[in-house]
Parts: C-alpha cells; structure tokens; sequence
C-alpha cells in the first residue's frame, strides 16, 4: 500500500466523521422538527430527538477512539508488559501493573496465560493481581461511553478511581502472603524463551490493527449501545425523575454494596452497561453508587472467576472479589459523600 | 510444512484456525494443520498471549487475529 493512501484514507474518514459528530445537534433538530414535523415538546418527540442525537454521537466517537487505541495497543505487547513489571518491588510495581492494564490487551480468554507468564518470571502475585484487576475493569469502550454521555470528569473518575482500587487491592493481596492459595501446578510451569521471536510489525500493520478492531469492537458492541439508549430514550420522557432516587439515591446508605452484589453475577460488557448507568443517574441515582454499581459488572465477573479458578483456590478467589468489592465500595461511598 | 495453531479455545483462536486452513486450502499450500490447546504446551513455546502461529517450528505471530492476507505471507515468508 503507498503512504498516501495509507495515511489519506484514515485522515479522509477522520474528517468526515468528525465533520458530521460537529453538526450532528442541528442536523437532528432539522431532521426532526422540519423533516418529519415532529410535535415539539411532547414526549414521544424528545425521546426519538435523544436516540437519534445520542446512538450516532456515540458509535463515531467508539469508532473514532477505538481506531486510535488499536494502533496505540499494538505497541503494548503482553511480553513487554511483563519485561517491565519483572523483579519491580511491590507499589512501584502496583501503580505500573494497574497502568500498564489499560493499555495491553487484553481478553479473559488470555487471563491463564498472562497469570502464568507473569509468576514464571518473578513478577510478585500482588503486582499481577494489580494487572488482573485493572485489565477489565478500567475498559476504553466504557471510558469513552462515559466521556460522550457524562462528560470527561466522570471518564476521568471512572479511571482514576480504577487505578486507586486496582493498586491498592493488588498491594493488600501482597501483603497478605497469599502464595499458599496458587495451585500448585503454576509455580511447575516451565516457560519457554518468549524474546527471540519478537512479534515483528510494521506501520501498515499497525494501521490494519486500527481497522481490524473498529471492525471487531463495534460489530460487537452496537446493538447493546443502541438498546440501552434506547432504554435511555424511553425512561428521558415517561419515568419520573426521582424514581430511582429511594432505591440509589444517596440518602440510601446500603444501596452501595447491594448494588455491587447484584453486580458481580451480572455480567454484560462495558457498551451495554454505560447507557443503562445513564439512564440510573437521570432518575435519582446517586453518582457514586452508579458508578460502584457498573464496575462491579465489569471488573467482577463471574466467569472470570471461573477462568481463574485453574490457577487459584477458592479461598484466594473469594479474598480477591472480597477486597475488590470493598474498594468498589469506598469509591462509592466517597462520591455519594463528595458530590 | 507444519502450522501449529496456539489457543484454548477463544473465539480469536478459533478464527484464526479457520483463516489459515482457509489460506492453505486456497494456496494449495502442502501442510498438516494441528491445534495446541494445552495449556503447558503453549507455555513451553514461549507464548503469553494466545492465539499464536507457529509454522515448523518458529513462532511467527501472537497475540492478535491477523488479516488472511497477512497469514499468508507469514507461512510463505516462514
């Protein structure tokens, strides 16, 4: 492929997307109220006004974003992520795993072998577990979704708040000495050289990576986008405002930890959770009970749980959801405390 | 030649068996395609991030789903 076209084209797309995301309030007033001659006001109008602003808004910013931290993932391999987290001391070790989990991809899938590269080659179980805990939980789809109906301090809280539990759950587990709970097998795993066969990958790679996982995320995540806005647009006009205020409102103290408990066996990706958080927090929920309540669903997922189980005995797997779900709950608490 | 397709049964390394038996199919590539599904086999060859494609004996890509072009050139060029 020649450099113009491999640049032009993402750069032409760029444009129009961007052109259209810049236009794309007007062009849904125009298409709604001289178009289709809607009624203006009544409920039924607002709730096709909302779908029809926030589903496109939504899917160009995925697809835009996505094609960025395709390309950027390509640069974060799971062998260099372990390089750099090798003989690290716990903390300093913590705060990179959690940070270097946002950005190396990841599937539950590739959970076991990450695990057992990472113990193979002498990363403390406290600095992995800071790993494991960040990888799903702090997610780029639901970073984005929060940026695009929120705004970029909830983003931003989503994520700092991830790191905070990510770290400190991580650091706890360490000092807790949990060895004794890993199957034993783990520690027999005998690992070949994973250096002299350095994925080699060139720009139009990388660029390709970008294309490919627009093309795998948003094929995946459209449809639960769209149902749950479709939900939002429903509930915009018809539920009352303060109908979810008694249930997860901030005078309710115990909705916090009975959010993440309802959280932890419901598991739905990051795409379809956002848009029903929305949905929570425009009728009466409390921000920080919203937001415990969705990284209960992403973070804690039952069948990661199972996946995991290979490596680690039960006691070490309840511990770990035990001391997630209490940092999941001070975050909550914190924000119906501060806001 | 021997393809080696490194997974535990993901959806990508499902895929990924699918494009290459595909491409040799296509090519009229003369090899004998096997899945390595335990997972202290694929430790031991060095790979943490499945799916991989191992062509006789050589690591060749990991990690991702590479396009069916891209696996084509990897078993020619391996």
């Amino acid at each position: 492929m020649t450099n113009t076209k491999l640049f032009g084209i993402p750069i032409i797309i760029l444009t129009l997307l961007l052109t259209l995301y810049h236009f794309l309030q007007p062009l849904t007033n125009w298409l709604i109220d001289s178009v289709l001659n809607l009624e203006k006001g009544s409920h039924l109008t607002e709730a096709i006004r909302f779908f029809v602003f926030e589903f496109p808004k939504v899917m160009i910013l995925l697809t835009i974003i996505i094609f960025f931290v395709g390309i950027i993932r390509t640069f974060f391999t799971a062998e260099r992520t372990r390089k750099a987290l090798e003989g690290k001391k716990t903390f300093t070790g913590n705060v990179m795993a959690a940070s270097l989990g946002i950005v190396t991809p990841f599937c539950s899938c590739s959970a076991i072998p990450l695990f057992l590269g990472f113990v193979e080659s002498g990363v403390p179980l406290s600095v992995t577990f800071s790993f494991l805990i960040a990888a799903p939980m702090i997610n780029e789809v639901a970073i984005i979704l929060l940026y695009g109906l929120f705004g970029w301090q909830v983003a931003a809280i989503y994520v700092g708040t991830g790191l905070m539990v990510a770290i400190v759950a991580g650091y706890l587990i360490g000092k807790l000495k949990l060895e004794k709970w890993v199957e034993p097998w783990v520690y027999a795993v005998e690992m070949g050289d994973t250096g002299s066969t350095e994925n080699k990958i060139n720009l139009e790679s990388r660029i390709t990576q970008g294309y490919e996982a627009v093309k795998e995320i948003v094929s995946k995540v459209w449809l639960y986008v769209a149902l749950g806005i479709l939900v939002g647009a429903g509930a915009h006009g018809y539920v009352p405002e303060d109908f979810m205020a008694a249930l997860m409102g901030k005078s309710a103290w115990y909705s916090v930890p009975l959010s993440i408990l309802i959280g932890i066996p419901l598991y739905s990706n990051a795409a379809g959770i956002v848009p029903i958080v929305s949905v929570l927090i425009e009728k009466g929920a409390s921000l920080g009970t919203a937001l415990a309540f969705m990284m209960s669903v992403i973070g804690l997922s039952l069948p990661e749980m199972v996946i995991l189980r290979k490596v680690l005995k039960m006691p070490l797997i309840i511990t770990f959801i035990a001391i997630v779900g209490s940092g999941i709950m001070l975050v909550g608490f914190l924000f119906n405390f501060l806001m | 030649m021997e393809i080696k397709i490194l997974g535990t049964g993901c959806a990508k390394c499902k895929t990924l068996e699918k494009l290459t038996r595909d491409v040799v199919a296509e090519n009229n590539i003369n090899a004998n395609i096997t899945k390595v599904e335990d997972i202290m086999d694929i430790m031991k060859m060095g790979v943490m991030a499945t799916p991989a494609l191992v062509v006789d004996g050589k690591i060749v890509m990991k990690g991702r789903l590479p396009s069916s072009d891209e696996i084509k050139q990897m078993i020619l060029n391996a």
